[in-house]
C-alpha cells in the first residue's frame, strides 16, 4: 500500500513530475554524451599512441631508450622459453619483434632523418596501424620483403612517388655508415602528420641484412586484453623478460598516462556538477510534494501510521522518481550516441588537435563504468538528497498537520 | 460490570501563543463507558476538539491523566500513541478525511493494511463495510468521484472496519446538508447499537445534538453540562 501511494503520488501533479523527470533524463544523457565525447577523445589519442607502434608493453634491451641503436638488441626468442610462452598465452592478443633505429633516407630531391623500423609484416597486422593505412602500393608480404612502406607526407617532402628508389642510411654495429637503395612498395597514411614524417618501413629481414645485424631485435611489442589493466600482464612479462626493460604504453607516453588520470577526476567533477543542478529541483520537488500533502501526512499518521512509514513512502516517490528517469536518460543516451558509432567528423577542428593524437572523426566511447558511475551518481546522491524532505515529512506532529483540517 | 472506555483526570491543556498562555482545557473529569454514544458540544473555542485530540493521542495533555482502553495515554512516547491509534481507535474528520490517491475501498483497507491484516480479508471486509454503509457499487472510485456525504461515509466505514473500540468523529457533518448529515447519524447510531463500540462526536448542530445518547456541554474549556438523552 505505501508503495501504491508513492507511485500515485507520483503522479498527482503530473506536469511537475515530468518536467523533473525530463531534468533526471537530460542530466544523465548529458553526463552519458558528455563523458563518451571525453572517453572517445582520449581512447583516440590512446589508440593513436598505442597503433602508432607503441601496443599495451615492450620489451627493449638495457640501454635501447637511452641510445635506440643497433648495438642495444634483445637475444632471440628463442633463447627465452619464458617469454615465449607468456607470448602464446592468451593473455597476449598480439605481439611482434621490431628493429628500429634512427636512419637517413634520401631522395635525388630530398633528405630527411626517420626512424628505420624492420618488422613482421605477418605479425604486424592486429598490432599496429600500419597494414591498415596503406593506401597506395601494397604491405609488405614477408620479413625478406626488400621494397620500403613511406608516410604520405614523407613522399611529399622528398618530391618522390610510389615505385620510385630512395637510399636508406643507418650504422651498423660496428658504428659504420651502411647504406642501400629500396623501391617505395607502398605509401601509408594516418591521421597524424607527425607519423607519416617519422617512420619508414621494412622487412625485419631486410633491414637485418641493411643493418648487418645478428637475430636480435630492438623491441617486442604486445598487446594485453585492455589497455587500463595490465598489472597482471607486466609482472608477468618482467618475470619472464627479467634481462630486458619492460615498459607500459603509460610509461612509454607519460603525458597520455596523466591524461587518462585527470579525464577519470573530471568525469567524477563533471558528473557531480550536474547532479548538484539537478538535485535543487529534486528536493524542490519532494519538498512541494510534502508540503502539499501535509494534511494528508497528518491523517494517515492519526490513523497510526508510523513516521518511518512515512519516511519510506516520500523516498519510494524520489527513487520511483529517479528510476523512471534515469531509464528514459539512458535509452536517450542509447539511442543519440547508436547512430554516431562510425564517429562524428570533427574535421573542422582536428588539424588544430592533431599534435594531441586526434583525427578528423571522433567516435563517443561509451564506458560501463562510466554508465554505472553516472547512473550510480544520480541514484545514491538523489536518494540522499531526498532524505531531507522525507524525513521533514515524517516529523511533522499529527495534530499540527491535521489542524487545518480540525480547526 | 460496566467497563470504561476513556477516563479523564484533572485534564488541562495550555496552549503557548507567545507571551500569552491559553486555557484551552481546565481540570476535565470525565468517564465515557464502552458502548455510549456521547456529543460534545459547546460553541466554537469551547475546547470540543483540544478534547477529541487528547482522547485521540494526537496531543498531550499539559496536566492530568487520560487512560483510553484501558492505557495511560499521557505517559505514553509517540510511538506508543501512533499503535493505540491504530489498533484501538477510528477517526472520522471533518473533511479531508481519505487519502486522494486511493479509491474508496483502497481507502477502507489502508488501517487493516497497517495493522497487518492479510490482503484476502481485507479486501472481503472492506468491501462489506463499505455495502453496509451503502456505497456497494462505489469501491473503485476515488475521493474526487464522491460527494461530500459518501465522503464520510467512506471515512466512517473506514473507522468502523476493524472494530475499533472507540470512535473519534470531529464535526463530522459540518460539511454536509442536513439529509446527508442525518443519515450520516443515522449509520453511525446503527454501527453504535449493533457493535457496542463507543463513538464520541463533536458537534455545535443541534441537529447532530438530537441523536446522542449522552451530551456532554462544554464552555471555555471547562464541562458545563453531562446529561444522558432519550432519542
Amino acid at each position: 500500500m505505501i508503495s501504491r501511494i508513492a507511485w500515485r503520488n507520483l503522479w498527482r501533479n503530473r506536469r511537475r513530475s515530468i518536467i523533473m523527470l525530463s531534468a533526471i533524463s537530460l542530466g544523465i544523457w548529458g553526463m552519458i554524451w558528455m563523458t563518451a565525447l571525453m572517453r572517445g577523445m582520449v581512447d583516440q589519442m590512446i589508440d593513436s599512441s598505442i597503433e602508432t607502434l607503441s601496443g599495451h608493453i615492450q620489451i627493449h634491451a638495457p640501454g635501447y631508450m637511452d641510445d635506440p641503436s643497433i648495438e642495444y638488441l634483445l637475444p632471440p626468442l628463442n633463447k627465452s622459453p619464458a617469454l615465449q610462452k607468456l607470448l602464446a598465452s592468451d593473455e597476449v592478443v598480439a605481439w611482434s619483434e621490431r628493429i628500429r633505429v634512427p636512419a637517413v633516407i634520401r631522395s635525388e630531391r630530398d633528405v630527411y632523418a626517420v626512424t628505420l623500423v624492420g618488422i613482421d609484416p605477418a605479425r604486424e597486422r592486429g598490432l599496429s596501424f600500419i597494414a591498415e593505412s596503406i593506401t597506395q602500393g601494397s604491405y609488405l608480404s614477408s620479413v625478406n620483403d626488400n621494397r620500403l612502406l613511406l608516410g604520405k607526407k614523407l613522399v611529399e617532402r622528398l618530391e618522390t612517388r610510389l615505385n620510385r628508389r630512395v637510399v636508406l642510411m643507418s650504422q651498423d654495429p660496428d658504428n659504420n655508415i651502411t647504406e642501400r637503395g629500396f623501391r617505395i612498395g607502398g605509401i601509408f597514411e594516418t591521421s597524424l602528420q607527425a607519423t607519416e614524417t617519422a617512420y619508414v618501413f621494412a622487412g625485419i629481414e631486410t633491414v637485418r641484412e641493411l643493418l648487418k645485424s645478428g637475430p636480435g631485435v630492438s623491441e617486442i611489442s604486445l598487446l594485453g586484453q585492455d589497455y587500463r589493466n595490465l598489472d597482471s600482464l607486466l609482472e608477468k612479462t618482467r618475470s619472464a623478460a627479467s634481462y630486458a626493460d619492460v615498459q607500459t604504453w603509460l610509461q612509454l607516453d607519460p603525458y597520455l598516462g596523466s591524461l587518462l588520470g585527470v579525464m577519470d577526476g573530471f568525469v567524477l567533477i563533471w558528473f557531480i556538477v550536474i547532479f548538484l543542478a539537478l538535485s535543487f529541483g529534486l528536493v524542490n520537488t519532494l519538498m512541494m510534494a510534502v508540503f502539499e500533502r501535509t494534511r494528508e501526512i497528518g491523517l494517515i499518521q492519526a490513523l497510526g501510521m508510523k513516521p518511518s512509514y512515512i519516511l519510506l513512502m516520500i523516498l519510494i516517490e524520489s527513487i520511483a522518481m529517479l528510476l523512471i528517469g534515469l531509464t528514459a536518460g539512458n535509452v536517450l543516451s542509447w539511442l543519440t550516441i547508436l547512430p554516431l558509432k562510425n564517429g562524428i567528423d570533427v574535421s573542422a577542428v582536428a588539424s588544430g588537435l592533431e599534435w594531441a593524437g586526434m583525427s578528423s572523426t571522433l567516435v563517443p566511447a561509451v564506458k560501463t563504468y562510466d554508465v554505472v558511475l553516472a547512473n550510480a551518481v544520480v541514484l545514491v546522491l538523489g536518494l540522499l538528497a531526498s532524505l531531507f524532505p522525507a524525513w521533514r515529512a515524517s516529523r511533522k506532529v499529527p495534530i499540527e498537520a491535521i489542524t487545518r483540517v480540525w480547526q | 460490570m460496566k467497563n470504561t472506555a476513556v477516563e479523564c483526570h484533572h485534564l488541562d491543556k495550555v496552549f503557548k501563543q507567545g507571551n500569552l498562555s491559553v486555557n484551552a482545557l481546565t481540570g476535565i473529569d470525565i468517564e465515557i463507558l464502552s458502548g455510549e454514544f456521547v456529543c460534545l458540544s459547546g460553541p466554537s473555542g469551547s475546547g470540543k476538539t483540544t478534547l477529541l485530540n487528547m482522547v485521540g493521542g494526537l496531543d498531550q495533555p499539559t496536566a492530568g491523566e487520560i487512560t483510553v482502553a484501558g492505557q495511560r495515554l499521557d505517559t505514553m512516547t509517540a510511538l506508543q500513541r501512533a499503535d493505540l491509534r491504530l489498533h484501538h481507535i477510528g477517526f472520522v474528520f471533518q473533511a479531508y478525511n481519505l487519502i486522494p490517491v486511493l479509491s474508496a475501498r483502497e481507502n477502507v483497507e489502508f488501517v487493516m493494511q497497517l495493522q497487518g491484516i492479510e490482503e484476502k480479508h481485507r479486501r472481503s471486509q472492506a468491501l462489506e463495510i463499505l455495502d453496509q454503509v451503502g456505497l456497494s457499487r462505489m469501491e473503485n472510485r476515488r475521493p474526487a468521484e464522491l460527494s461530500g456525504g459518501q465522503q464520510q461515509r467512506v471515512a466512517v466505514a473506514r473507522a468502523i472496519v476493524s472494530r475499533p473500540e472507540l470512535i473519534l468523529a470531529d464535526e463530522p457533518t459540518a460539511n454536509l446538508d442536513s439529509a446527508n448529515s442525518d443519515n450520516l447519524m443515522e449509520l453511525m447510531r446503527e454501527l453504535n447499537s449493533n457493535s457496542r463500540t463507543t463513538f464520541i462526536i463533536s458537534t455545535h448542530d443541534e441537529g447532530v445534538m438530537k441523536f446522542a445518547k449522552r451530551l456532554v456541554r462544554l464552555h471555555d474549556g471547562r464541562i458545563v453540562g453531562d446529561e444522558s438523552v432519550e432519542s
